[in-house]
């Protein structure tokens, strides 16, 4: 067997989060101990995040051992008799379980192969190239026209042509003009943006150069959440880099053209991802939107021609250069180009972060990809594009993924975040729980969009609560409606999606609240109860003393007994009975 | 730990090197505020008087910035600030009993300081580490796979850190 070269520890946000850091030094101090020649390196993503912290072991032949679930203590068996005696630790090996089979990856193809914070590493992987083609051998309008003819769809939600859209702005007059990156991922359930900004940040640094290029802007931001401040770090980092290394700057190559990106860091508003109100918030106001036209692409940042891509679109731009337009429209479908990212998370056995080509089908993404429903429960619907989108029933798990077809289920492609629901999930609660969003980040600028979420939370809460009344179902819908046709800006015009899917396709759960006043996921903690069940009950008393609210006590005989008027319902009797003797009606 | 502002001269000058990072315009109030409240953990009412002098802007109108963004604090947190994610992945796989049994645990609702000054707890909307859900942020710390022990466990130790 090949010697063992380089180790690979994955330090993305959820790698730290799963204690990546600890693993990564206590290999460097183990390796250190051994006096082994083995390079650590740190490395992003690479999507498979229900095993982390990943490790990999890389060979002189480029052989990937990836272990998973690493902890601190299995450092010491893997360097002595992986690294040193070339045993792979089998049974801390991650087994094939298809996560990859299926995928294509195009703009995570580096994620979580390379350092991110190392400008060679990206350029060993072909980085930057593109931008060399770009500069020595195509005008702006052949980059544009390559890129119209790849069918890339911008990727943030709307789905709008990008080539199309860098032709507006392309043919605005200069020379003060923008192109900024928009990385203000606020759709709760998304995380796809984050994991290619900490993953591979040259990767969509090189997209804006070749976009400001092909629309003739000397400038550009970068306008990212304040809560990725990893991402934030490496773009910092990579941008210096990029600089030091003339991609960015004055005369970019021994060119003519010259680009500077500057980062603004969002403060915290979901309807700052609405093109006019980002603007709004880089001019240093409050992120409210305005009506279009004017577009950005006419009058934008500071009242010049501002082109707004998503941090995905972007990230997909060199492949597209350095592959081809034809290449990329291979994958997909008619309408819909290419792959998309999705943050696959919720009831799932292989949560992470996925790219497919467009058009494969709900139920491959749930089944052969995701690994299926944790604790084998049954599928009830994915939740597709945050709290703009809506919730596909898995009687619909044919439908393939693309604009189109998302599109006519009532929901949004979005921005690629896919919660997967199960039989446990209320379909009331989790619609009620998106509209307490929208609602909170409404901005109040128009009407129909303040007061209408309120008022579809305030209904929604009430039938949560057992409160709800007959026509409580028929208002929600026709608000809805309304909401949608009169509002402002993407965010009202969406926020009734869920509203708008659940009711369409999980309307009997909605008459159980009302007329049954029961909620049968046991969500709804007005609609439910514990109880013990006398004969299953071992008198153990580990319910009574995990109760916080004093509520179980010895009962009549020889078992334990709730006082309904004093529980709280928070369910960890449920949770800590050993035998079952607790249940939910 | 954050300075009181009135106190001695030297802050002063500390805003005001704080405040020439950036160029006097109305576009700066944005990483203005950002920039003290990442030195200080909140705006106090003197400060954001600073913000709107330097940057040319009315004060009603940084307050109105302020306060539309949730990233803003106008009040002093505690030591370490605690963001319970409610984002979708958070919120399905049980985010609400973590969430209720912090509050338990330190003795405070989501937007509100312990008696102590050592905990603020804020809820957030997706830390994007949804795979790892339920999950919450301490200072710049992720933690994720939370149980109500995990959660014991991880007060616990920022308490004895707090002590030493």
């Amino acid at each position: 067997m090949s010697r063992v070269t380089e180790v690979w520890v994955g330090l993305a946000t959820c790698g730290v989060a799963a204690g990546a850091e600890l693993v990564y030094s206590t290999f460097e101090s183990s390796l250190a101990k051994h006096n082994l020649p083995v390079t650590m390196k740190r490395v992003g993503c690479i999507g498979m995040c229900y095993n982390e912290p990943l490790v990999d072991v890389v060979t002189a032949d480029e052989n990937r051992f990836t272990y998973g679930h690493v902890c601190p203590e299995d450092v010491e068996r893997i360097v002595t008799e992986h690294i040193l005696n070339g045993q792979p630790v089998n049974e801390l090996l991650i087994p094939a379980d298809g996560f990859f089979e299926h995928q294509v990856r195009i703009v995570l193809e580096n994620c979580g192969l390379i350092d991110p914070e190392v400008l060679e590493e990206y350029q060993r992987h072909d980085g930057y190239k593109a931008l060399q083609r770009v500069l020595s051998e195509l005008t702006p309008a052949e980059v544009i026209e390559e890129i119209k003819s790849s069918g890339l769809r911008g990727r943030g939600g709307a789905g709008f042509p990008t080539g199309v859209k860098w032709g507006f702005a392309a043919r605005e007059p200069g020379p003060e003009k923008f192109l900024v990156c928009n990385a203000d991922e606020g759709d709760p359930g998304a995380f796809m943006d984050r994991s290619v900004l900490e993953g591979d940040p040259h990767r969509v640094i090189e997209g804006m150069i070749i976009a400001a290029y092909a629309i003739g802007a000397p400038h550009g931001y970068i306008y990212v959440r304040a809560e990725y401040p990893m991402a934030i770090k490496r773009l910092k980092k990579a941008i210096a880099a990029a600089d030091q290394a003339g991609f960015l700057g004055e005369n970019i190559l021994g060119s003519d053209f010259s680009f500077e990106i500057k980062i603004k860091t969002g403060a915290g508003a979901f309807v700052c991802g609405e093109e006019t109100a980002l603007i709004a918030s880089i001019e240093g106001k409050r992120g409210t939107p305005r009506r279009r036209p004017p577009y950005p692409a006419v009058s934008g940042l500071w009242g010049r021609p501002t082109n707004i891509n998503n941090v995905e679109t972007l990230a997909n731009i060199p492949w597209i250069i350095r592959h081809g337009a034809k290449e990329f429209a291979h994958y997909g479908t008619e309408d819909s180009r290419g792959t998309k990212v999705f943050a696959l998370a919720g009831k799932i056995n292989h949560s992470g972060l996925i790219e497919v080509p467009m058009g494969m089908s709900i139920k491959e993404i749930v089944f052969d990809i995701g690994g299926g429903l944790r604790e084998n429960k049954k599928f009830k619907a994915v939740q597709i594009g945050g709290p703009s989108g809506g919730c596909i029933p898995a009687k619909l798990a044919d439908v393939p993924v693309d604009y189109k077809s998302i599109t006519q289920t009532g929901a949004i492609m979005g921005s690629g975040g896919l919660i997967v629901l199960d039989e446990d999930t209320c379909m009331v609660d989790i619609t009620r729980f998106f509209l307490d969003f929208t609602q909170k980040e409404s901005c109040g600028k128009c009407t129909f969009c303040r007061i209408g979420t309120k008022r579809m939370l305030e209904t929604l809460t009430r039938i949560c609560d057992g409160k709800g009344v007959p026509e409580d179902v028929a208002n929600l819908i026709e608000l809805a409606n309304k909401v949608k046709a009169y509002s402002l800006c993407g965010l009202g015009q969406t926020a009734p999606n869920p509203v708008l899917t659940t009711t369409k396709y999980f309307r009997n759960e909605y008459d159980t609240h009302i007329i049954d006043k029961s909620c049968q996921a046991h969500v709804c903690k007005a609609l439910i109860h514990y109880e013990i069940d006398p004969s299953a009950c071992k008198n153990c008393r580990l319910c009574t003393k995990q109760c916080p609210a004093q509520a179980i006590s010895q009962g009549e005989g020889d078992h334990q007994e709730i006082d309904q008027s004093v529980c709280i319902k928070c369910g960890q009797c449920y949770e800590v009975c050993p035998f079952g003797a607790i249940t939910i009606q | 730990m954050p300075h009181s502002d009135s106190s001695i001269t030297g802050v002063s000058n500390e805003v005001d090197r704080l405040l020439h990072l950036f160029a006097p315009f109305p576009a700066s109030v944005i990483p203005l505020l950002q920039e003290i409240q990442g030195h200080y953990g909140y705006i106090s009412e003197t400060n954001l008087t600073r913000v709107a002098t330097y940057a040319h802007a009315p004060k009603s109108t940084v307050y109105s910035v302020a306060t539309f963004y949730s990233q803003f604090r106008l009040t002093r947190p505690g030591k370490y600030l605690i963001r319970i994610c409610q984002g979708t992945a958070c919120h399905v796989l049980g985010a609400n009993s973590i969430c209720e049994h912090l509050e338990e645990q330190l003795g405070v609702k989501v937007g509100e300081t312990t008696g102590d000054g050592l905990f603020t707890l804020e809820s957030v909307r997706c830390l994007g580490c949804c795979s790892l859900a339920p999950v919450m942020m301490i200072r710049d710390e992720a933690y994720g796979r939370l149980t109500r022990g995990r959660v014991d466990a991880i007060i616990d130790a920022y308490r004895n850190r707090a002590e030493k």
